[in-house]
């Protein structure tokens, strides 16, 4: 009765770098092919902080009211910058996540050799690319009809930080991820993301809401983002810039930890 | 073709009689999740090239028994192998093809999409192009999921456990939700891939599933392997019979039969279910002169399956 097996798995077996690599790449392309054609994704999250920069930023600019010692045009591209890239990470991690965790695609690709971490990267890498997509199309508006002047290396720096900043929110996305359910992903998110934006000085510049908001948004991170944005192109409240990327890193830790969490959570529900 | 196929199906059966190697069991395995026994010291083997159908209602434990030989959930107690690993492992799991029950699937990727993505998990994975054809996707692959229809959705995933060329496949109910004619499209390709040497475990709730797929037949319920054997054998242990007659007994009077299962209201007459039809027959003949219509056949494997889970429902 006890035959024993025939074949044995070799133990020694480490899958080739270059497959690896392979993986990484594709299930990174999927994901963002996959999120391109999804309208809901693609066109919010690019549009949503264009439109509100083109009304805010030029419309209804009045040339003759500098904010935080540069022109509204230029203040604002760090500012819906920050809040696009928000968008852009936070959508791009937690609604998937939350989907595929929930409805068991997660599960099928879980029984599948798939390195884990890679479904994880893909995610991250969807947030960053769609976040420098948005902070580039928010310079070249700013640049082309908000008369906006910034050298070609400031250009590079404020996209290169926005972009960096994007990794706090896609780890909180991958925390909230974990945490809801497939239908109530997106009203969650938002209920975050928007009073967060808010209060982080992203819609009305900082200096204009009530003190003790302005005391607030030390706290939050959005804040902290679009300080170190905003302090290329030479506004904002001239903090040390340390201070901000403290901020940023301890909440992308916090984050990781809590989505960390999830994950064992979930392994031990449903693989414990 | 399919002639083809079962003269290679009928060939295994021959060939591997007892004598398959064990390539993955659950060893006195249990499962809890929480209060809820889902698995309870189930013993279980799959031998090579062996098409096993684990037969059983909602409920009894059959996608648990998936996922512990999936390494996607950890037996409570006792122990699960494959292939003399932990299919946690990614070596293991390289040799695993499974297709689960899965609510949504990202619709907005093309089918050979789908596959290309998949097939880079592997080591060795099929050719697309072969992937397409045995799963019958060749005119749909560049749809997008979104797009496909119930039985080409199902057909996909089907794919997605064929292409890494796996040596064993987890098939957790298939067929669940097809029309008729996509239900046979699909048995018809898990036939083929037996016939090339793949061993396959599929669970159902559907008896004829497991009647025209299966070598072997593990009935669970409630947790618990209830029943095992070929198709034929889980019929004859139950010895079901079925008989038809009209009668002037009251139908209390032939529930009380000794042997009888199950008595129904037929249109005119009775409907009985009992172990064997002769002592039932013999004592209505004495009883009712005037029995006429007598119809006596042999219960399929639905009554086989209703008659095992029902006596042990009542049991416990």
């Amino acid at each position: 009765m006890a035959t024993a097996p025939i074949t044995l798995v070799d133990n020694s077996w480490v899958r080739p770098l270059s497959q690896t690599l392979t993986i990484y790449f594709k299930e990174a392309k999927y994901e963002f092919l996959t999120r391109l054609r999804l309208r809901a994704y693609s066109i919010s999250t690019i549009t949503f902080p264009l439109m509100f920069y083109v009304l805010f930023g030029l419309v209804l600019n009045q040339k003759d009211a500098p904010v935080g010692g540069v022109g509204i045009a230029t203040y604002l591209i760090p500012s819906y910058g920050t809040f696009g890239v928000m968008g852009a990470s936070l959508f791009g991690t937690a609604s998937g996540l939350a989907a595929e965790r929930g409805l068991g695609w997660l599960q099928v690709k879980r029984a599948s050799p798939m390195p884990p971490f890679a479904y994880f990267m893909a995610k991250v890498a969807l947030g960053m690319t769609f976040s420098c997509v948005v902070a580039t199309l928010l310079l070249l508006l700013g640049v082309t009809f908000g008369g906006v002047h910034l050298s070609v290396l400031g250009a590079t720096k404020l996209v290169a930080i926005l972009v960096a900043g994007s990794l706090p929110f896609c780890a909180m996305g991958l925390a909230i991820g974990y945490f809801v359910g497939p239908n109530s992903a997106v009203a969650t998110i938002n209920l975050i993301y928007l009073p967060l934006s808010f209060c982080s000085g992203l819609w009305v510049p900082i200096m204009f809401l009530p003190k003790f908001m302005q005391q607030i948004a030390h706290f939050l991170p959005p804040y902290h983002l679009a300080q170190l944005a905003l302090s290329v192109v030479g506004a904002g409240q001239h903090e040390s810039n340390w201070i901000h990327w403290e901020a940023l890193i301890g909440f992308s830790l916090i984050c990781l930890g809590v989505a960390r969490l999830g994950f064992h959570r979930d392994e031990g529900k449903t693989y414990g | 073709m399919i002639a083809v196929v079962e003269e290679t199906q009928e060939l295994r059966k021959q060939g591997s009689g007892n004598g398959g190697a064990v390539i993955a069991s659950l060893r006195r395995a249990s499962k809890n999740y929480g209060a809820v026994q889902a698995l309870r010291q189930v013993d279980f083997t799959i031998r090579a090239g062996e098409l096993v159908a684990l037969l059983g209602p909602n409920g009894a434990g059959k996608t648990t028994a998936v996922k512990l030989f999936l390494g996607l959930a950890k037996p409570t107690t006792g122990t699960v192998g494959v292939f003399g690993g932990n299919p946690i492992y990614a070596e293991v799991r390289t040799r695993i093809g499974a297709m689960l029950q899965v609510a949504k699937v990202p619709e907005t990727l093309r089918v050979r999409e789908h596959i290309d993505l998949f097939s880079s998990y592997y080591p060795r994975p099929l050719p697309i192009d072969e992937i397409l054809t045995l799963a019958g996707l060749q005119e749909i692959k560049d749809r997008e999921f979104g797009e496909l229809s119930g039985g080409q959705r199902q057909r996909v995933l089907f794919a997605l456990a064929l292409c890494g060329d796996p040596d064993i496949l987890f098939l957790d109910e298939p067929t669940v939700g097809l029309d008729v004619e996509s239900r046979r499209v699909l048995w018809e390709e898990i036939r083929r891939l037996v016939a090339r040497g793949k061993t396959v475990l599929l669970t159902t709730h559907y008896l004829e599933e497991a009647d025209a797929l299966a070598d072997r037949v593990v009935v669970i319920n409630r947790g618990e392997i209830i029943a095992e054997g070929t198709p034929a054998e889980i019929k004859a242990s139950t010895a079901g019979r079925r008989i038809r007659c009209v009668t002037s007994l009251d139908i209390e009077t032939v529930r009380g039969l000794p042997g009888v299962i199950e008595v129904r209201r037929d249109r005119a007459g009775l409907e009985i279910r009992a172990g064997s039809a002769e002592p039932i027959l013999r004592e209505l003949l004495i009883r009712d002169a005037g029995i006429s219509n007598i119809e006596v056949t042999s219960a399929g494997l639905e009554e086989a399956f209703l008659a095992l889970t029902g006596t042990n429902n009542d049991a416990t």
